[in-house]
């Protein structure tokens, strides 16, 4: 092997690795969506959901929660007390209030004494409450789509829920978003 | 591309993932190049902003310690 050829290799090696670095640079930037299906309307699982979210979208990524069966609760306004048309649906919402300021525990929730225990704590941990940290996310814009078909099965109306939410939609709206994003089931 | 700080944030006393929320906010009104100071007491925002920077391309030009306060300068990209 000459020296001249050598050269040619070394400089088509580079071409090849430039042109695969940009390859991966793309497949990167492909991946720089998070996708959250909140199916859980818990305290301590919607409060990651909302971490989660507002980290996403700080680090640059395109970011829509879809929120699902009792994941819808910690959308309706605070002040909304019954939802529902028929007695079981305003059975439900009684039972399992609605609204940020009125979610429980997935354990150790004591009739209410547990979430208002956590509460303490965060606030003593200078911790964002969900409802401010859905308000940073809203800001960052994320995307935060309700559930058309659990909304009508749970009795819930898009005047129950707060303002700032994308149109209600289905789960093929939720999954053609999440096509090459990171998703998470919570 | 200036050395001056164009923004100060305190972020003392706040807990992830706000440091890196309030930065996020903040940062949207600079222009390329600006320099922004961020000051936080999270242990955690130091892994935090480090991984922040890399995934944003925002340069971490700068971090330091002093009694507990970690300072964070960022040039956006």
């Amino acid at each position: 092997m000459t020296t001249d050829t050598a050269e040619a290799k070394t400089t088509d090696d580079l071409g090849e690795l430039t042109a695969a670095l940009h390859a991966h640079e793309a497949e990167s930037a492909k991946h720089k969506k998070l996708v959250i299906l909140a199916w859980s309307g818990d305290l301590d699982k919607i409060w990651p959901t909302f971490i989660l979210a507002t980290t996403g979208a700080a680090m640059g990524m395109q970011t829509t929660i879809f929120f699902t069966f009792w994941g819808l609760f910690p959308l309706v306004k605070n002040d909304v007390r019954v939802t529902g048309d028929n007695w079981m649906q305003k059975m439900m919402s009684v039972m399992n209030r609605g609204g940020t300021d009125h979610l429980g525990l997935s354990k150790m929730n004591f009739a209410g004494a547990g979430p208002a225990m956590m509460k303490k704590l965060a606030e003593e941990h200078h911790v964002a409450s969900p409802q401010e940290l859905l308000e940073v996310a809203r800001d960052l814009g994320v995307t935060l789509i309700p559930c058309q078909m659990t909304m009508d099965l749970l009795g819930l109306t898009r005047e129950d829920l707060i303002d700032g939410l994308a149109e209600p939609a289905g789960a093929t709206t939720a999954l053609a978003e999440a096509q090459e994003a990171v998703t998470l089931f919570i | 591309m200036s050395d001056t700080v164009t923004k100060t944030l305190d972020l003392k006393g706040l807990a992830c993932p706000m440091p890196i929320a309030k930065t996020a906010q903040a940062i949207r009104d600079l222009q390329p190049g600006d320099l922004i100071e961020a000051l936080a007491t999270d242990p955690g925002s130091v892994p935090d902003f480090n991984a922040w920077c890399t995934n944003t391309g925002n340069e971490l030009v700068e971090q330091t310690e002093e009694a507990g306060v970690f300072r964070f300068l960022i040039r956006k990209a």
